[in-house]
């Protein structure tokens, strides 16, 4: 038999597809994406959902309306406090509870001080998956200080039910104050750290400037929130445009960057910690004083009708529509979480980019996959 | 001649960014206990850094009598989402021939429970609460049920209000 022998202009390239997840170390967990490759070039992305569905708001609908506060911390894990305080705020508006000035200012230092830990989490896990190691520890480092506070307030670490309708579940301690105080004093030497060890990193900015790009129309069209859409130049901070809890009376600045690349992203979550810590400095000095809850009924009721919430959580816009019957539980609860809306903008930013750009534009979005499946 | 001197600037600019990272690298090398934030676990369990405010498995507060305050009305029963509570009650016939209600069993189940805290919050005699207990992982399920309140236990009478007298 003849032996074909094939010329170099003969020779044909085919796309190769890829499976990254649903077990990779840097999905940070069970999602599974798809990439067609040519080469090193990404031509396709799509992620794959599912894994992680555990009927959250199927759920609700057999539970009271405090008893579905436990299961929305389980959504977006890394920012349990303001997750429980989106269901608070919304139950409080339909059944039209008042809210001690005391809680009000409770709930803010907490939801700062998770926003913190989120951010520091996101550091950490954003440098390892573009090839440093030593950041993670450092993170965890700073991490574990604000959830040990947590955990000697509120009784737990990450999944916490302590902002629950009318207020809080029980009030702080009373050498709170002063340890965080301390906290945020050795938290503001270790944001020097970080600028030290990795934003300077000339690696690190070459492996994030210029990369993954996402327009300031793409992030409209595509629901992007929170720092992933304030990067693109897009004011979108729920705290701003409608305050919740007193944020109208504090004093911060809405993070934008313009650059719109992984860099951009890198510096306004960088500098969203910044006013996390400015933040609750304010609060600090003059906590209000007197009761820190409401008292409810044991089974509460809220008016038929449709209500809706939204808040600022660490990665966007969170919202929660309820629509309620008049009974004791919710005839639908339905949430719009950011994980979901944000990992839209992959496949835009990915799609030209070599392979390895892939990981650092899903680490720079900051993605939580329980957040997405719910 | 431009670009080779942008080039040579940017090679020198990596060095120092890198060395910089390294120079923290080495300060924690050379100073680690500034940055130790971890317990040696499996040898401290004598004096372990738990908050007295962490949220454990649930207990039923027993006082030197061996009494309680559970007057099993089934509240927590009802806050739990979970379904980890079990209130068994019984009807038992008092001395002058009324007909009372008291705690049976206080059936827990440990398998079940999320320590979110709702039974707390929601027992209006406060006769439960959270221990900090957190070493609760065993090899048979069976053993995760529990029943909390002790054998011959019984509910803890209130004092007596005396009628006032008119005067």
């Amino acid at each position: 038999m003849e032996n074909p022998i094939v010329t170099p202009s003969e020779l044909k390239t085919e796309e190769f597809v890829v499976n990254i997840g649903p077990q990779h170390p840097a999905t940070h967990g069970v999602l599974r994406v798809e990439a067609t490759l040519d080469g090193e070039i990404i031509k396709d992305v799509l992620p794959h959902l599912g894994y992680i569905h555990r009927g959250i708001e199927k759920m609700t609908e057999s539970l009271g309306y405090k008893q579905s506060i436990f299961l929305t911390s389980r959504m977006d894990y890394l920012s349990a406090h303001i997750n429980n305080h989106l269901c608070a705020l919304a139950i409080e508006k339909a059944a039209q509870i008042e809210v001690p000035a005391r809680a009000k200012a409770i709930r803010i230092i907490m939801d700062e001080l998770q926003r913190l830990t989120s951010h520091e989490l996101w550091w950490g896990s954003c440098a390892m998956d573009i090839g440093a190691v030593t950041p993670f520890f450092l993170a965890f480092r700073d991490r574990e200080r604000i959830l040990e506070l947590f955990e000697q307030n509120t009784g737990n670490r990450l999944t916490m039910s302590y902002i629950i309708p009318g207020g809080v579940m029980n009030d702080i301690r009373p050498d709170f104050v002063p340890k965080l105080k301390e906290l945020i004093k050795s938290i503001k030497d270790y944001r020097k750290e970080y600028d030290q060890l990795i934003t300077g990193n000339f690696i690190f900015q070459h492996r994030t400037q210029g990369i993954g790009i996402l327009s300031k129309e793409q992030a409209i069209s595509l629901g992007c929130t929170g720092p992933t859409a304030r990067a693109s130049g897009l004011s979108c901070d729920i705290r701003k445009l409608y305050p919740y809890d007193g944020y109208e009376k504090l004093d911060f600045k809405e993070v934008i960057d313009y650059g719109c690349d992984n860099w951009a992203r890198y510096v306004v979550r960088m500098e969203e910690m910044n006013q996390s810590i400015h933040i609750i400095e304010q609060l600090l000095d003059n906590m209000p004083t007197g009761e820190y809850r409401t008292k409810l009924k044991g089974v509460l009721k809220l008016p038929a009708g449709e209500y809706y919430q939204r808040v600022e959580s660490a990665r966007g816009e969170l919202g929660v529509y309820i629509v309620s019957d008049g009974g004791a539980k919710p005839y639908r609860m339905k949430f719009r979480t950011p994980c979901y809306s944000n990992l839209g903008a992959v496949k835009p930013i990915s799609v030209g980019m070599k392979i390895a750009d892939l990981m650092a534009n899903m680490a720079t979005i900051d993605l939580v996959i329980p957040d997405m499946d719910r | 001649m431009k670009a080779l001197y942008n080039y040579l600037k940017e090679v020198a600019f990596a060095f120092v960014s890198l060395a910089n990272g390294l120079l923290l690298t080495l300060k924690y090398f050379v100073t680690p206990w500034k940055s130790i934030i971890t317990e040696n676990y499996p040898d401290n369990r004598n004096n372990p850094s738990v908050a007295d405010e962490f949220a454990g498995e649930v207990i039923l507060i027993h006082d030197e009598n061996n009494e309680h305050k559970c007057t099993a009305c089934t509240l927590c029963q009802l806050a739990c989402p979970n379904n980890s509570i079990q209130i068994i009650s019984k009807q038992v016939e008092t001395e002058d021939g009324k007909k009372k209600k008291v705690l049976d069993k206080w059936v827990y189940h440990l398998e079940m429970c999320t320590f979110c805290k709702q039974c707390i919050d929601a027992c209006p005699q406060d006769a439960i609460k959270m221990t900090n207990s957190y070493e609760l992982s065993c090899f048979d399920r069976s053993t995760l049920t529990k029943i909390l309140n002790q054998p011959g236990s019984k509910l803890k009478e209130k004092p007596k209000v005396t009628a006032k007298v008119q005067e």
